[in-house]
């Protein structure tokens, strides 16, 4: 009786069902991981993808419509948009294009209806030019001008002559730029410096004083100087502009306006329906090079993103230089040396929250603390003169410093976190033999803990960097800015500025993408400098990666 | 303290000299010793009068060790000879790596651990409060079951202790490492890779590099826990050899499950079972003809 019901068990056991198996979980792990993966790879294919595509050249066409209106552009966009017809809505398909000449269209994109399309074309000479203002140009190249003469007619022999003196004219454009941004800021500084000087010395030795009377005297000098120095400044500038004087070329516009662009205005200009390939290439390169080297134009949305990409490293960097001893002090503390017991449990909880602090809170924190408290005591005590004469904070507002020390702030967690996870994996019995050699708890965690914990501290410190590079909120209250030319670290003394603002290429996505005032035109920008950001990201933490690489070789081998 | 001493001088009274011997009589008797410790009753050690006429270079004094309020040595008394190798045998869970943890208070890390009675080492006191834990594992070697080798090079592991001390000269240095590799018979092995990290080492070596590190300087008592357990055959004969060449010049302690091991290298033998000792004695006796039925069982690989 019993043996007979058994068997059927058996059998059912022999093929046994789905979900002893686990082979559903196996699917679901695999899936979520999967799904994960895509997920990942998607983004970040999308934004390299349409990151990198934004220098690419892409073909001017001419468009020809019903109304006898001519546009010339880059095809952006196309769509079928459902309009509403006479009797039930129509499909309609429409193509968006970048019309540019601003100042004649009063557009710079328009969404143009397939069906008022005539005729479609690519003109040999379309010619696209990016301006230092007024946003790009599209338009065929008539004749080149100095003045009221005409040095070369026709497309063709207009734009031999063009390439011929346009980059000569283009590097004394740049040399006058510099002089007025660098040279006479120097001069500035220097009148600055020398003014600050006699309200110190008034402050310090009294009004009456001859130590007063002296640094009058010497501000005198330097004005003196300064201006003998300006003098100088504006002949060179004032040469170097009159030989780009005069200089033009003229446009026809697909609407028949003509209209001279100055030739130092040129940024840079092509023809993309007669390139060849290498010479697109080359043209990519070109601007891939302005975006990474240059100053930014038109309200960041257009030239390059050097400052900021200049201040998310040094942003990046000295948060890490701040966080890592802080953290893994703090984590060694825990750790090591405080009692187990309610109150470092309760410490480990708070530290685990602050992770959940939202991160506007700590540009609150930073604001209200470091530049209003800290940075105000600073400034009172080291910048008085500068405080008094010009109302001008020196620490006392946002800077590179702050914004450092609150994003060391807000990554402190994830530091100490992964530090005491590090220093808890190292093995007791290590620690053990130490004691037993007898070596003292801070010998053994000098000499032995902490050489071993290394590579997972760097692992912390890796997250760390790569939260606070990507952070935007903190940053507009602590000294991000839309625009700060001035590095932080440059040839005027003392040469390092951590109280300067800065521009963080974070921050720029958000202005660029969402307060330009020609936001159709800054799309591609938004994903050029988000590719460029994650870029950079992946750069620190690649470096990080091989230190702890190196560190893991050293000091955490395999047991046996 | 009252029972403390009963049991003193119970362990006097029942020495070999007193006259007990194992007689047929005994056998019911000496099984029921093991039920009695199990059942938490005091037994008194039988401690051999050869162990006591030795000069001790540590004496194990009443000393209880209690993990909270788990009691896990009883009333230990014993005398370690000096430059002599002293194995500890016994069951799992025994006791024996505390008591070695105990001498040099290693056990002091461990938070829930309180202690009674005392120990000397060559006759400075061990527990005394007055005492520096860290001077005092300075003068004493100690080698683990695991080989922990420290995340450094070989050269840096062996002068380990050296260098806590602020050693700073090359010359000895490069002296107590060749010294002590070719006293760990691991010289000819690494002397060509001294800078290599240590942790690239077979077990074999990095267990006797543990060896080394533990002589380097110049240790008192050598505390060896389990050193072989981890080891393959291969590496457990080399470290062996190893013990058997520290015989005589080093006082050596040694924790061990392999009963082969304990008569091959060690001169005196005690056997511990629940936290106490039962019977203490040079090797040949323990293991030829010992006092005690359950000794007797034990290393014959009868029970345990
Ligand atoms: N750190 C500790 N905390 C609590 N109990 C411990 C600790 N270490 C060892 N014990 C207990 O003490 C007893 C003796 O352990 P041990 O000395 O390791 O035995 P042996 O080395 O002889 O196998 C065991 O019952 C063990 O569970
Ligand atoms: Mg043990």
């Amino acid at each position: 009786m019993s043996s007979e019901r058994q068997r059927p068990r058996r059998l059912r056991s022999a093929h046994s069902n789905l979900s002893a198996h686990g082979e559903p979980w196996v699917w679901l792990t695999a899936g979520s991981l999967a799904l994960a993966i895509a997920m990942i790879t998607g983004l970040l294919c999308f934004i390299a993808i349409r990151g990198a595509a934004t220098f690419w050249p892409v073909p001017l066409e001419l468009v020809e419509l019903a109304d006898g209106r001519k546009v010339l552009g880059e095809v952006t966009g196309r769509q079928t948009a459902v309009q509403p017809g006479r009797d039930a809505p129509e499909q309609a398909a429409r193509r968006l294009v970048r019309t540019a000449n601003f100042e004649f269209t009063g557009n710079h994109y328009e969404w143009i209806d397939e069906s008022a399309i005539t005729a479609t074309t690519l003109p040999e000479w379309a010619t696209a030019v990016d301006r230092l203002e007024g946003g790009r140009f599209h338009g065929f190249p008539l004749r080149l001008m100095h003045g009221e003469e005409v040095v070369a007619a026709g497309a063709e022999g207009v734009w031999e002559e063009f390439e011929r003196i346009h980059p000569a004219a283009r590097e004394r454009f740049r040399a006058a730029r510099s002089i007025d941004k660098h040279d006479r800021g120097v001069l500035q500084r220097r009148l600055r410096a020398a003014r600050l000087d006699v309200v110190q010395a008034g402050l310090s030795s009294g009004l009456e004083s001859p130590q007063r009377a002296e640094s009058v005297k010497r501000e005198s000098e330097v004005i003196a100087a300064v201006e003998l120095e300006e003098k100088i400044l504006d002949q060179k500038t004032a040469s170097l502009r009159a030989q780009n004087a005069g200089w033009g070329v003229e446009f026809e516009t697909p609407g028949g306006e003509k209209t001279i662009l100055p030739l130092d205005s040129i940024v840079r200009a092509w023809q993309p329906n007669r390139l060849s390939l290498a010479s697109k290439a080359q043209l990519y390169g070109a601007r891939w090079g302005e975006f990474l080297a240059d100053d930014p134009r038109e309200a960041n949305s257009a030239g390059g993103v050097f400052p900021a990409i200049w201040g998310t490293i040094a942003m990046t960097l000295i948060m890490a230089v701040f966080v890592a001893p802080f953290g893994v002090l703090a984590a060694l503390y825990l750790r090591e040396y405080a009692t187990r017991g309610p109150v470092t449990a309760a410490v480990r909880i708070a530290i685990n929250n602050l992770a959940g602090v939202p991160s506007i809170v700590y540009g609150a924190f930073g604001l209200g603390f470091f530049c209003y408290v800290l940075g105000a005591g600073i400034d009172g005590v080291f910048f008085r003169p500068s405080l008094i004469a010009d109302n001008q904070p020196t620490f006392g507002t946002g800077g590179l410093l702050w914004a450092s020390l609150t994003l060391a702030l807000l990554t402190l967690p994830v530091v100490i976190v992964a530090t005491e996870e590090a220093l808890s994996a190292v093995p007791n019995s290590m620690r053990e033999g130490s004691y037993a050699c007898g070596a003292s708890k801070w010998q053994t965690i000098r000499r032995i803990v902490l050489p071993r914990a290394l590579p997972g501290i760097m692992t912390g410190l890796i997250l760390a960097m790569a939260r606070g590079a990507g952070e935007v909120a903190p940053l507009m209250l602590v000294g991000v800015k839309k625009i700060a030319l001035d590095l932080p670290i440059d040839g005027t003394f003392p040469f390092v500025h951590p109280e300067r603002e800065f521009m963080h290429l974070a921050y720029l996505i958000y202005d660029v993408g969402f307060q330009s005032p020609n936001s159709e035109a800054a799309k591609p920008m938004v994903f050029t400098i988000t590719f460029l950001l994650v870029a950079i990201i992946a750069l620190l933490n690649l470096t990080a990666i091989w230190i702890r690489s190196r560190l893991q070789r050293r000091y955490v081998a395999q047991q046996f | 303290m009252e029972s403390e001493q009963t049991t003193m001088e119970a362990t006097k009274k029942n020495g070999p000299g007193s006259g007990r011997t194992p007689d047929a009589g005994v056998e019911a008797g000496a099984a029921d010793r093991l039920l009695a410790v199990a059942a938490g009753r005091e037994v008194p050690s039988e401690v051999h009068e050869q162990v006591l006429r030795e000069r001790p270079v540590l004496e194990v004094d009443r000393f209880n060790l209690w993990y909270g309020a788990k009691q896990a040595l009883h009333n230990i008394t014993m005398p370690i000879p000096h430059n002599h190798v002293t194995a500890l045998v016994g069951p799992s869970g025994c006791g024996k790596s505390t008591l070695l943890r105990s001498v040099n208070r290693l056990n002091d890390l461990v938070p829930s651990a309180r202690t009674t009675g005392t120990m000397r080492l060559n006759g400075d006191s061990i527990y005394d409060p007055r005492v520096d834990v860290i001077e005092l594992r300075k003068r004493m070697g100690m080698v683990f079951q695991r080989p922990n080798p420290f995340p450094m090079s070989i050269y840096e592991n062996v002068v380990y202790a050296l260098r806590i001390d602020g050693e700073g000269n090359r010359g000895i240095l490069d002296e107590v490492c060749e010294m002590s590799l070719r006293g760990a018979a691991l010289w000819d092995e690494v002397k060509d890779r001294l800078k290599d990290s240590a942790l690239g080492l077979s077990g074999g070596q990095q267990q006797r590099l543990c060896i080394a590190r533990a002589i380097a300087a110049e240790p008192e008592v050598l505390l060896l826990d389990e050193p072989c357990s981890a080891l393959d055959p291969i590496a457990t004969g080399k470290v062996e050899d190893l013990i058997q060449e520290l015989r005589g010049r080093y006082s050596v302690l040694i924790v061990t499950h392999n009963m082969q091991q304990a008569s091959r290298t060690s001169d005196y033998t005690a056997f511990m079972y629940l936290g106490r000792l039962i019977e203490y004695g040079p090797t040949t006796e323990i293991f030829t003809k010992p006092i005690l039925r359950e000794t007797e069982a034990y290393v014959t690989g009868r029970f345990g």
